[in-house]
């Protein structure tokens, strides 16, 4: 076991965990931030995703020692009150459909607008293939991105 | 208007003070554990006042609507309250949605599953909107010293028609208390819906794009402890022993032991091929994932370790030998294919599939001497109180069940066994757990899609008339065929028979059980057929409804030949069927289950020489549409779904495990792989509606299989196409 100080969506946070633990389970289990979700356990399926530094990262697999002083964001950090615009995208096309999956997709679809504000269709694709959603929303997904990079 | 008798065991109008509220808390903590259908449009009312169990309403005139059902990402949580908002005519942003728990002595088929959810409960979400509109309404007159019929309600408002008096809902509720509930109350003419047919948000949208605690996993509670499983590595072993103390002593591990789940009487959902498991509880999860690793377990064989050689022998056998579950025979099949000008015949088959819910297995328990209490997603809430009942053997009452927003259903969740071992652990562990799987525990555990195989044969004569038909299908271990369903009834000879074979691997229902393969092999047949018969796929299926409809032969079929055909005219007409695009190849599929029928036409073109869905345009008719936007969503999610699944997804067997364990080598569907566009239009009608959740998938396999012949020139007989060896030799075993 080891101590750590990291800050999560702008707070500082003190964790004592073995230090291979994942972010994701430091995450949902010694901070009570659930909305990070797990999926597969092994990066296939980005329902983990969250921002370290403003990368999405997939916290399945991220050791907490690995992290030292970079910034981790989760879902619950992205905005005060879900305004953050690809949440406002996602509420206007209607996305989710049983919503498991998309926390991960908004951090993922959150990283890459920050990168490339106009991202093109392949661009997208290439971005969110990481994302599995079982529910089939991918379509809907495209679309609220482009709405939230258009806004 | 129609009128329509009043069910209810609870016979008035009720206050319920704060702490009989059925647990509800007051204020804005309990708002949050609410969806409220919009940004509320009135304040949290001090007072609520119970309808009838589905409406409570607030002296604010906020209205709580239950949704009884289990949301399994299908919308019944929106869907189903705005069923109850239109009759009892309240502003939808007056409205706050509240998970009902399972409560069999008040709601009906508490469960998600056969699209039944809508088309089951249509009548009585109605009539439950319509009874408090009517008891307000009484109310008012009663206060006023009219009638009702001198009154009108709309809107939340009751308005006295010849007069200027008028009184809110919150308003009138308090003095409603004591109303009786009517014997019979009207309903509204289709044509006065206002909300039912537009197009209202998901009320829990909000929470899920900002991840609030929602999902079963997401649950806990003071002093729970965290629990995993390890089961058998094969279907056909038994855990015999494991290394107990040192896993015991592993940090973060607070007891390891083998539990039996095992039910003496089990019921029809109880599948579960491994009842007895390895169990490890600790604090938290990672330290249980380390000890899951460092286990050391002797298993023992109690039965075949089968393989996929073994899968596809036995289905060879089957079709020799085994037992005919079903079977429909007009006319005499053998003596129309002997006279026959051409006779086609072919072999589809699909492996076992996963069912690879997002959300992976689990469940809350926490049982005492004298009571249990469940907490997770559950597709069959009354089939797992009953389960964990017999278990504990508690008398049902003792155990109570509710439901969390689930990560995915697809029938997965119809079987309540890993409920039923978190109950058995919290037993031993003498506190509340909350046991959950690995992807890898849920992907090798079972209840999996069955593997099908149908053969399929056809006899036209001089003139290109389908004068013989035959299918028969087998499978592991229930064959896929429905020996009633289209084309019975629309040629002179037909034989039908489903075939049952054998196997040790657990199934179950997945996501349109049986329609999805059979949709996509008789389609995919009947396009070849059209083909050899000179007749445009369209034109050629409108025939054979025609003829249903007109000269139908034999018994009663299980179709509508119009509701049929009318889905095949839309989707024709919006996707302007017959006009050729360069580079567009077209393939096109309709499909009856579930009591919806739908058409689609795909879209395909040849990226990097891949074939790819573009585009796609779906018709159906499920006649009322409840919540529009959120109905194409699903018809969507099955479209994509269909062709994932048509095209990459299978689990192949060794020594009595699957292959594939986890997603990076069981491939799912992803962004780039789904169409750009998935276009939905419905039939319009004021038939009753029936459900959504699997009739969108089945289409898409066959017009994925149909368009792909256009595309590459070769037909797709055997999925997962993308990389199936696409011969016909399995025919011929
Ligand atoms: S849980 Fe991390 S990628 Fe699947
Ligand atoms: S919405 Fe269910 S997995 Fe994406």
């Amino acid at each position: 076991m080891a101590e750590y100080n990291i800050r999560v969506n702008g707070k500082n946070q003190t964790v004592d965990v073995d230090p291979s633990t994942p972010v994701l389970w430091v995450l949902r289990d010694h901070l009570d931030l659930v909305g990070t979700k797990f999926g597969c356990g092994i990066a296939q399926c980005g329902a983990c995703t969250i921002h370290i530094d403003g990368v999405a990262m997939r916290s399945c697999i991220t050791p907490i020692s690995a992290i030292g002083d970079q910034k981790i964001t989760t879902i619950e950090g992205l905005s005060q009150n879900a305004d953050h615009a690809i949440q406002k995208a996602w509420l206007a096309h209607d996305v989710p459909q049983c919503g498991y999956c998309q926390a991960g997709q908004i951090m993922s679809a959150s990283a890459l607008l920050d990168e490339n504000p106009t991202p093109s269709d392949d661009e997208i694709d290439a971005a969110m293939n990481g994302n599995i959603c079982r529910c089939g929303t991918y379509t809907r997904i495209k679309k609220a991105i482009k709405t939230a990079a258009n806004s | 208007m129609t009128k329509i008798k009043t069910q209810f065991k609870r016979r008035s109008f009720l206050k319920i003070s704060a702490a009989s509220g059925g647990g509800m808390l007051i204020g804005f903590s309990w708002l949050n554990g609410c969806a409220p259908a919009e940004d509320p449009g009135v304040a949290v009312p001090n007072e609520w006042f119970d309808i009838n169990g589905y409406i409570k309403i607030g002296d604010t005139g906020m209205v709580t609507i239950y949704s009884p059902n289990p949301e399994i990402g299908q919308n019944v949580m929106t869907s189903m309250p705005m069923i109850v908002a239109e009759e009892l005519d309240v502003p939808w942003e007056n409205v706050v949605v509240e998970q009902a728990p399972l409560n069999t002595g008040f709601y009906q088929n508490q469960f998600a599953g056969g699209s039944l959810s809508i088309r089951l409960s249509w009548n009585a979400l109605r009539m439950a909107g319509a009874t408090g509109r009517r008891m307000l309404m009484e109310a008012a007159a009663k206060e006023w010293g009219l009638t009702v019929d001198q009154l009108t309600a709309s809107d939340g408002m009751i308005k006295e028609i010849n007069g200027d008096r008028v009184i809110g809902y919150g308003e009138v509720a308090g003095k409603a208390v004591g109303i009786e509930v009517p014997e019979e109350v009207d309903l509204k003419e289709i044509k006065d819906f206002k909300l039912i047919g537009s197009s209202k948000k998901n009320v829990e949208g909000k929470k899920i794009v900002t991840g609030k605690p929602l999902f079963g996993l997401d649950h806990k509670s003071d002093e729970m402890l965290v629990a995993m499983i390890e089961h058998p590595p094969a279907f056909g072993m038994k855990v015999k022993s494991f290394n107990e103390e040192e896993i015991k002593g592993m940090p973060g591990v607070t007891d390891a032991f083998i539990v039996d789940a095992a039910l003496e009487e089990p019921a029809r959902f109880d599948v579960n091929a491994f009842p007895q498991l390895i169990a490890i509880v600790g604090k938290t999860t990672w330290p249980l994932m380390q000890a899951k690793n460092a286990l050391r377990a002797e298993w023992e064989e109690v039965g075949v370790l089968e393989s996929s050689d073994i899968h596809a022998e036995r289905i060879a056998q089957a079709f020799k030998t085994g037992e005919i579950s079903e079977s429909r025979r007009d006319g005499d099949a053998d003596a129309a294919f002997e006279k026959a000008t051409t006779v086609i015949e072919r072999a589809y088959s699909s492996p076992f599939m996963a069912h690879n819910c997002m959300e992976p297995m689990n469940f809350y328990a926490n049982v005492t001497e004298d009571s249990a209490e469940m907490i997770g997603p559950t597709q069959t809430p009354e089939a797992l109180e009953a389960s964990v009942a017999q278990l504990l053997s508690l008398p049902l009452e003792n155990v109570t069940v509710n439901m969390t927003r689930i990560g995915g259903g697809f029938g997965r969740r119809l079987y309540p066994h890993f409920g039923v071992e978190a109950a058995a652990i919290s037993r031993k562990v003498g506190g509340p757990i909350k046991l959950m799987y690995t992807r890898e525990d849920d992907m090798t555990q079972g209840t999996y899609r069955p593997i099908y195989e149908s053969r399929y044969k056809a006899g036209l004569d001089e003139d290109n008339n389908l004068i013989a038909f035959s299918v028969r299908g087998a499978g592991l271990p229930d064959g896929p065929v429905f020996p009633n369903r289209f084309p019975a009834g629309a040629i002179a000879n037909y034989t039908a028979e489903k075939i049952k074979g054998d196997t040790n691997l657990s199934t179950g229902a997945w996501r349109a059980p049986r329609s999805h393969f059979t949709a996509g092999a008789e389609q995919s047949f009947l396009d070849e057929v059209a083909e050899l018969a000179g007749k445009d796929p369209i034109e050629f299926r409108l025939e054979l409804f025609d003829r249903a409809k007109n000269s139908p032969v034999g018994k009663k079929y299980d179709y509508d030949a119009d509701r049929y055909a009318g889905v095949l005219e839309l989707v024709k007409e919006k996707s302007n069927w017959g006009e050729s695009k360069e580079g567009v190849y077209r393939g096109v599929a309709a499909y009856f289950c579930h009591s919806t029928y739908v058409a689609e036409v795909f879209d395909m073109v040849l990226e990097n020489g891949e074939p790819k869905v573009q585009k796609v345009w779906c018709a159906v008719d499920c006649g009322i549409v409840i919540n529009r936007d959120a109905a194409k969503n699903m018809i969507e999610g099955g479209v994509v779904d269909g062709i994932g699944h048509g095209m990459y997804s299978e689990l192949t067997f060794e020594n009595g495990a699957s292959n594939q364990k986890n997603f990076d080598n069981y491939q799912l569907i992803r962004h780039s792989q789904a169409p750009k566009e998935i276009e939905v239009f419905f039939v319009e009608n004021e038939i009753a509606p029936t459900g959504l959740g699997e009739p969108g998938l089945p289409p898409a396999v066959g017009a994925l299989a149909n368009a792909l012949y256009k595309a590459t020139g070769q037909r797709y007989y055997h999925s997962p196409f993308a990389t199936a060896d696409q011969g016909q030799k399995k025919m011929m075993g």
